[in-house]
């Protein structure tokens, strides 16, 4: 048991230091708290995030766990969080490339065919290329598999018509991760094949989403006869829902572990409460012991799973839990900030006191408790994958997708 | 960095586990909650025997002279099998308070006998209901006599010794009392877990050393507090798991409107917020492992972390515990109520979650 680094990680440490010393400039004590909620909706946002990204991988500093012939560094996940951390240290631009890096990358590099990962990962990791996540439906969320929209295989292409909802970025972005129905008449998991899609084909219409927080990261997407090369289908066909699962799990992993990093809001909470007289108030310091044990809590959860990493076990659907108790809490955090400011508390983030952070927290947690598995549907996955207790009932497995009852 | 114990650690932690299995059933924390007996003799015998006692106690004392990490392990399989022995008073805080502070001659004095189990010690502080502060102190310490009494000590009928703090010229003490020596009486107490007792002390002129600096006990108290804080969080994550894993198998074989009550979403659902309450607490309790291992500056905020992160996962799994099994979870039959009634007794040992709770944001706050 040792939480210091070893010298090896110190001196990796020592060099990720030095590279970012040298291109970026140190976060003072009063730069607001970085958040897992930014958002880029402007042009030129995205291209300062797509330079540095950039600046990031022509240096070997860009998705350093992946391989070497893809643009990666070969990392150990060691190293990638002491980066992670180091990084963090440093005035960057908001990460637009979250869902490609958590989840298309890993997906490609898992299931791909060397040619496809030759094709999409080193411009992925140099940021050339965003990406988006092309699943949810109107008619399937949580219920992913009872998506709807069709692909039908016509030659070396196949055509797609439908309908995408909640697609995070999608009208910035180059590529989409997609899963379709090719076969309604098979059970509904057997139906579904998975492929990338290039977001600048004719066909697909995009429009944005008015959200909670009043921003329109999410968008609607339409797909009329989009044709798709079928050298851009990943996995075999029928092979859909396996691919999915293990852009689920990253997906999981990805947002629990971008809400752990919460961490200086709770300084951030305590400053407050000392600065309008709230702190001698025991109430007050029993609440902010709850957040803290609760972050403390996930953050070192995460440090036992890079542990068991790092002894070559692979960590499960434990993972679950980052996202499950960290959105929540995201949430409490933010109520609890605004109560702190009194009358103040309601102001927008843009006018609010501690540069709004816990406004900003209140708008934008419940779409995390959402986003990528809900809280119940995680609460399926651990009782059911971790703790094997008996799945759910189901009505829907054993016939083909189209006599499945749908409720309309 | 490296977030586990070692292999060998998980060994000693296995035999120590074995051992309990077949030494102390659940069935023999009940015997000491039902009859006249504080604690089971042949038990702590055992604990003597293989090592545990002197966990940390060098070998140039009789101890085994493992280390803290090794003494964690220990605890979370002593809070497994909710073992009904004065393991937290004895080992946790007494044996801390002269590893930590002792001199030479007090180290000669008590570990060899602590090491073997001849000599049982304990840790009296409070001296009525409600946080003790270093301003309610009123036991006085005059020259090297004591008077005065203590409440609600754990152990207070059995042990042999006890770690008193007292207020003498200087301030604050903290001083060693025979308990079996002349002007001390003791009075057992009935307490709600009568597995693990409780009895308060009262002290007419009883003769005392003082442990560390004289005037600089409160000091000194925090720092035992804290780092018995992180073993008793260990004992208490080992009582959450047992509870948990007998719930989870209740539910799985207790069947209701045709299936398993195991397969009900409601159930599932505690059963899943469960399980992340008890994980929250294992790496809580690994950091302060860690912190207290290494001695290392973290120790003052990872201790309340640690504490308030087990004690709220084993009173959320006692409770559960008593639910999910339905009627029978409320019977004097079932082992429910051994864990419920343990849940709040660890809970209030080294004070309760309120008082950690407080404590952990004070000192966050200090840093900032
Ligand atoms: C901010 C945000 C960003 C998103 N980004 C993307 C994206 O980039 N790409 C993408 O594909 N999708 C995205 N989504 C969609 C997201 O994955 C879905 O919204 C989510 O899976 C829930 O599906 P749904 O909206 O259809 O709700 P429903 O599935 O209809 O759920 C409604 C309610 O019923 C509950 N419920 C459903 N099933 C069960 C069950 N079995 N047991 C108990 N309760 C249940 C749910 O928990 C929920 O409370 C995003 C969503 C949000 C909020």
């Amino acid at each position: 048991m040792d939480f210091n680094d070893t010298p090896e990680e110190a001196a990796f440490r020592a060099e990720a230091h030095a590279w970012l010393a040298a291109n970026a400039e140190l976060r003072g004590p009063d730069d607001p708290t970085s958040s897992a909620l930014a958002e880029i909706e402007s042009e030129e946002e995205l291209q300062r995030a797509k330079d540095w990204q950039k600046k990031k991988a022509d240096a070997g500093w860009a998705c350093i766990t992946w391989p070497k012939e893809y643009g990666g560094r070969g990392a150990t996940p060691i190293q990638s969080v002491i980066w992670g951390q180091e990084e963090a240290r440093f005035r960057t631009p908001p990460n637009v490339f979250g869902i490609g890096i958590g989840m298309c990358g890993p997906t490609i590099l898992t299931h791909g065919t060397d040619e496809q990962k030759r094709r999409w990962i080193p411009r992925l990791v140099s940021g050339e290329e965003v990406w988006c996540q092309l699943f949810s439906e109107p008619s399937a969320g949580s219920d992913l598999a009872g998506l709807r929209t069709s692909a039908v295989q016509d030659g070396d292409e196949w055509v797609v018509n439908g309908q995408k909802i909640w697609t995070t970025g999608a009208q910035l972005c180059d590529w989409g991760i997609l899963v379709t129905r090719h076969d309604a008449n098979v059970a509904k998991h057997a139906g579904l094949t998975y492929f990338v899609v290039d977001m600048h084909s004719a066909g697909i219409e995009i429009r944005p989403i008015h959200q909670i927080n009043d921003g329109e990261g999410f968008n609607e997407v339409f797909f009329s006869d989009v044709r798709i090369p079928d050298a851009n289908r990943i996995g075999e066909v029928g092979d859909g829902w396996r691919v999915a699962i293990t852009t689920l799990m990253n997906e999981r992993a990805s947002i629990g572990a971008g809400n752990a990093g919460g961490g200086d809001s709770i300084m951030d909470m305590i400053k407050l409460a000392q600065e309008v007289g709230a702190f001698e108030d025991s109430d007050v310091r029993q609440r902010i012991a709850d957040f803290y044990v609760k972050r403390k809590g996930l953050e070192y959860t995460g440090y036992r799973t890079l542990t068991a990493l790092s002894q070559g076990r692979t960590p499960g659907p434990e993972a679950s839990m980052g996202k499950l108790v960290g959105a929540k809490l995201m949430q409490d955090m933010g109520s609890f900030g605004m109560d702190l400011a009194g009358l103040a508390g309601s102001l927008a983030p843009s006018a609010a006191p501690a540069d709004g952070t816990f406004q900003s927290q209140f708008l934008g947690s419940p779409g995390l408790r959402i986003a990528g598995g809900t809280d119940e549907i995680l609460r399926n996955i651990i009782s059911e994958r971790v703790l094997r207790l008996p799945p759910e009932v189901r009505l829907d497995k054993e016939v083909a997708f189209r006599d499945v009852p749908t409720g309309n | 960095m490296n977030f586990d114990f070692s292999e060998d650690q998980k060994l000693l932690q296995k035999t120590v586990r074995d051992y309990l299995e077949e030494h102390a059933p659940l069935a023999s924390a009940r015997e000491v909650l039902e009859t006249d007996a504080s604690y089971s003799p042949e038990l702590w015998k055992g604990a003597a025997e293989l090592g545990w006692l002197g966990a940390t106690i060098p070998e140039e004392h009789g101890g085994a002279g493992f280390g803290h990490l090794e003494l964690c392990l220990i605890a979370e399989e002593v809070g497994r099998a909710l073992a009904p022995i004065p393991f937290s008073s004895s080992v946790y805080l007494f044996t801390e308070a002269i590893l930590q502070a002792g001199s030479e001659a007090q180290r000669k004095a008590h570990l060899p006998l602590l090491a073997a189990g001849d000599r049982i010690g304990t840790f009296a502080l409070a001296e009525k209901p409600g946080c003790p502060t270093e301003d309610s102190i009123q036991a006085t310490l005059d020259g090297d006599k004591l008077t005065g009494a203590k409440l609600a000590v754990h152990d207070g009928q059995t042990a042999n010794a006890a770690v008193v703090a007292a207020r003498g010229p200087e301030g604050v003490s903290l001083v060693l009392v025979d308990l079996d020596g002349d002007g001390v009486s003791r009075q057992p107490l009935d307490s709600i877990d009568g597995s693990r007792p409780q009895a308060s002390l009262t002290f007419d002129g009883a003769a005392a050393e003082v442990l560390g600096t004289a005037g600089e006990g409160w000091a000194l108290a925090e720092s035992l507090l804290d780092r018995a804080a992180v073993l008793l969080a260990f004992e208490q994550l080992g009582s959450a798991q047992r509870a948990f894993e007998i719930t989870k198998d209740f539910t799985m074989g207790r069947y209701a409107f045709g299936r398993p009550v195991a397969s009900f979403q409601a159930v599932k659902h505690r059963l899943a917020d469960l399980w992340c309450s008890i994980e929250l607490a294992r790496s809580n309790a690994y950091y302060g492992a860690w912190a207290l291992s290494g001695d290392e500056p973290e120790l003052a905020v990872a201790a309340p972390g640690a504490r308030i992160s087990a004690t709220d996962a084993l009173e959320l799994a006692a409770e559960e515990m008593v639910h999910l099994h339905g009627g029978v979870g409320f019977t004097w039959e079932y082992d429910c109520h051994l864990f419920y009634r343990r849940s709040k007794t660890l809970g209030l040992a080294l004070g309760g979650a309120r008082e950690w709770r407080d404590k952990l944001v004070r000192r966050l706050a200090a840093q900032a």
